[in-house]
């Protein structure tokens, strides 16, 4: 079971629509994939239309009174489930912190699990630098980082190699990616020639700003599916396979 | 917990499926799925051995063909069903063959054993179209799917049958996390009039469809006598069960579909020469002689042949069990025993095709009729229950009396008549196994069962070991003489056989006390004296 997490300290940068996208493409490869909408605000959950509630909340989980399979959710999509977001994960960091032993690795070992059952786990973070981004550090093989092409992108992506290689454990493999670009503006394209030639964790693949992605929200799916010939779709396929390669 | 699938067969009904929409949209948005890959047409067909060892072993093995490819499916029958698939690009399943020619995989892993040395056959052929529909929340999220099949059987195991539609066929699919709103189309669909639960699968609705039954061949004895039969009726159908097994496994010896239909053949020309021998007084005097001299015909017609296979299909494990020589030593013995295989089934098909073979069946089939329509000869005709207990107990005694003087110095041919004895006796418990209570019976074949083991054991590691033997000479006298290594490992083989043989006769003394002792009489005693008068 091979595990990403679609992650930046910084939010609104795309994190939920490349992870949508991303477990889809995995789903259409024929590999069983769990999506966990770990964002309080379920926005991976109202995109596959799947209420954003689990019985019990995040304690049930955490504590492991209701059973992480108990709560999955069939998507519209073969081979694509979701474990829904939850209004009490908001407090996942004060969850996780109760545990007596291992508070940092909680989510890991709620995963293990699930290794029968699929090929690949997608984990929608929440934005922040806390217990629970350490925890999806422990969990994750992959940290999929969606930077927005400013100045402060950089800034972004300092903190989070420094909070990944100050890591004390098992350190996952970044992969940055340029998202919601506009080709338009100078400062975008400047940027990201700088920082892909300077920076080799930074993919060569940009998902470019494009109305078509905004418009999951309408659709409820992913644009991958509902749109798969466009440049949007085209644009997560490259993301994939480069993530895949 | 893993999402069901509930299934509905829909009787009668003109357009079923619009029902079924209808009384669906009471709760749902229903909309069809397009694209899906469990949508459209596709071939199936159903396999299995001719004597059903797959159904006997709770599975159902499917060739699905679609335009994605083929697919192979095992399905556990029992109540927790599980699948097996295996992706079959380019394989055809309509010619019968052994599962070694499947392509490598889960499938063919599964069942190379319990099919073996039998090939596999299309036993129904049909095509299935389904229509896969959504049925949708008020969000517009899926939250159960509903299959709708309709099948049309092509084929059965005796070949295409006119094609035969199946009533349609509803399934409600849950998707995981929904199981409430599964359950709540299942129940809409279950009030309609004409709906019913699928109690058995689309297999078992096409064989039905057109006739059939899985599980319907059997090499076993089973004929419908009673206690209360004259026994020449009684032994007229039994005789007639016997002539159906053996015609009905004709064709597959002609056509070498594997090597069991002649062995059932042969099963059935034993026990039939053996009910005429212990039973035929009671049939008329005339049948008895003439059919005798018959079957043995018959019986020497397939004997060169089977001896070949039972080598051929021993040769894998022999070859492996070589210490000395190399299993590649024994290359040439293989060769030479295919060869002497393909003559020597010349002539067993030519004589299965004579004249003087279609006499027999069609003449001894009018003359067992007749008995079964004749009037009863006068008052001192038997019952069914009293020829079964004196014959058996007859055969019982003679057992123990020949068994009884056999010491470690007896010849072997001492040892094979009793083998001889005791497979009449198997046959007679056989025949007459419906007049018995089943745990006696089961009992007492038992006892027998393990003594007719170790005597087997005994006789064909002889009748093996002179074969080898003779083999070598024949080799020797062939125009290519075969290599010293291939002469060699025979050398070996014959010296292992002759210790299996010896085991044999060790474990003799054991095997016969049990069976001939005290218990083992009071058991076969218990289980005649114990059938309905």
């Amino acid at each position: 079971m091979k595990i990403y997490a679609t992650y930046n300290i910084k939010g609104g940068v795309g994190k939920t629509t490349a992870a949508v996208n991303l477990a889809y493409l995995a789903a259409a490869e024929g590999k069983r994939t769990l999506l966990w909408d770990l964002d309080p605000q379920g926005a991976a959950s109202f995109l596959f239309r799947v209420k954003p509630k689990v019985k019990g909340g995040g304690k049930a989980l955490i504590n492991g009174t209701k059973a992480l399979d108990g709560a999955i959710k069939g998507t519209d999509f073969d081979d694509l489930d979701l474990l829904p977001a939850d209004f009490t994960y908001r407090n996942m960091d004060l969850l996780l912190g109760g545990a007596a032993k291992h508070p940092t690795e909680k989510l890991a070992r709620l995963l293990t699990p699930l290794a029968a059952e699929y090929d690949v786990v997608f984990l929608d973070c929440p934005p922040s630098i806390s217990l629970v981004s350490e925890n999806v550090l422990h969990a994750a093989d992959i940290l999929v980082v969606p930077l927005i092409p400013t100045t402060l992108s950089v800034r972004t992506l300092d903190q989070l190699s420094d909070f990944v290689s100050g890591f004390n454990g098992r350190q996952p493999q970044v992969l940055a990616f340029f998202s919601m670009v506009d080709r338009r503006k100078r400062l975008h394209l400047e940027t990201i020639k700088t920082l892909i030639s300077e920076r080799p964790v930074v993919s060569p693949t940009i998902i470019p700003a494009l109305s078509l992605i905004e418009r999951m929200s309408v659709e409820r799916a992913p644009v991958t599916a509902f749109a798969p010939r466009t440049a949007a779709a085209r644009a997560y396929r490259d993301l994939w396979s480069q993530l895949t390669r | 917990m893993m999402p069901e699938t509930q299934a509905f067969v829909l009787d009668g009904a003109s357009d079923p499926l619009a029902d079924v929409v209808a009384a669906l949209g009471q709760a749902f948005t229903v909309i069809e799925e397009r694209g899906t890959a469990g949508s459209g047409s596709r071939r199936r067909t159903w396999l299995d051995t001719f004597d059903w060892r797959l159904h006997v072993a709770g599975l159902a093995l499917e060739h699905e063909q679609t335009r994605r490819g083929g697919r192979l499916i095992l399905t556990t029958t029992a109540a927790t069903a599980s699948t097996t698939e295996q992706p079959v690009p380019g394989w055809q399943s309509s010619r019968p063959g052994p599962p070694a020619d499947l392509p490598q995989g889960p499938v063919r892993d599964a069942i190379t054993r319990l099919v073996a040395p039998r090939a596999l056959l299309p036993a129904a052929k049909a095509v299935t179209v389904r229509t896969t529909l959504r049925l949708l929340n008020a969000d517009g999220k899926t939250v159960a799917r509903l299959l709708a099949e309709r099948t049309t059987v092509t084929a059965a195991p005796s070949g295409p049958v006119s094609p035969a539609v199946l009533p349609p066929l509803v399934s409600i699919a849950e998707v995981r996390g929904y199981p409430a709103q599964a359950r709540r189309a299942a129940a809409l669909i279950a009030r309609l009039p004409g709906a019913r639960l699928a109690s058995s699968g689309v297999f078992v609705a096409a064989l039905a469809a057109a006739g059939h039954r899985p599980g319907e061949y059997t090499g076993k004895v089973s004929a419908s006598i009673t206690a209360q039969m004259p026994a020449a009726q009684a032994v007229a159908t039994v005789l007639l069960d016997l002539l159906a097994t053996l015609t009905v496994n004709v064709d597959g010896v002609i056509r070498d579909i594997d090597t069991e239909f002649l062995h059932d053949l042969r099963v059935s020309v034993r026990r039939t020469r053996a009910a005429i021998k212990l039973l035929g007084d009671v049939l008329p005097p005339e049948i008895a002689t003439h059919y005798r001299a018959e079957f043995k015909w018959l019986g020497d017609l397939t004997t060169p042949v089977r001896d070949l296979d039972v080598h051929l299909l021993g040769h894998e494990t022999l070859a492996a069990s070589l210490t000395a020589a190399a299993p590649s030593d024994l290359e040439p013995l293989r060769d030479f025993l295919a060869r002497r295989r393909a003559k020597e089934f010349r002539l067993l098909t030519r004589g299965l095709r004579s004249t003087r073979f279609r006499a027999l069946t069609h003449d001894w089939d009018k003359a067992l009729r007749e008995v079964l329509d004749a009037r009863p000869r006068g008052r001192r005709q038997p019952k069914a229950s009293a020829l079964a207990a004196e014959r058996t107990a007859r055969a019982y005694r003679v057992i123990v009396r020949r068994g009884g003087v056999i010491t470690p110095q007896s010849a072997p041919e001492s040892l094979h008549d009793l083998r001889k004895r005791c497979k009449e006796l198997r046959y007679l418990l056989e025949f007459f196994a419906p007049l018995y209570e089943p745990p006696g019976y089961r009992k007492a074949v038992g006892d027998l069962k393990q003594l007719q083991d170790c005597l087997g054991e005994f006789q064909d590691s002889q009748v093996q070991r002179e074969e080898i033997h003779d083999l070598a000479e024949q080799m020797l006298n062939e125009r290519t003489r075969p290599p010293a290594a291939t002469l060699l490992a025979m050398g070996e083989l014959a010296a292992r056989l002759a210790a299996s043989q010896q085991r044999a006769r060790d474990e003799f003394g054991l095997r016969f006390t049990r069976f001939a002792g005290p218990s083992g009489e009071q058991r076969l005693r218990a289980l005649l004296e114990g059938q309905p008068r």
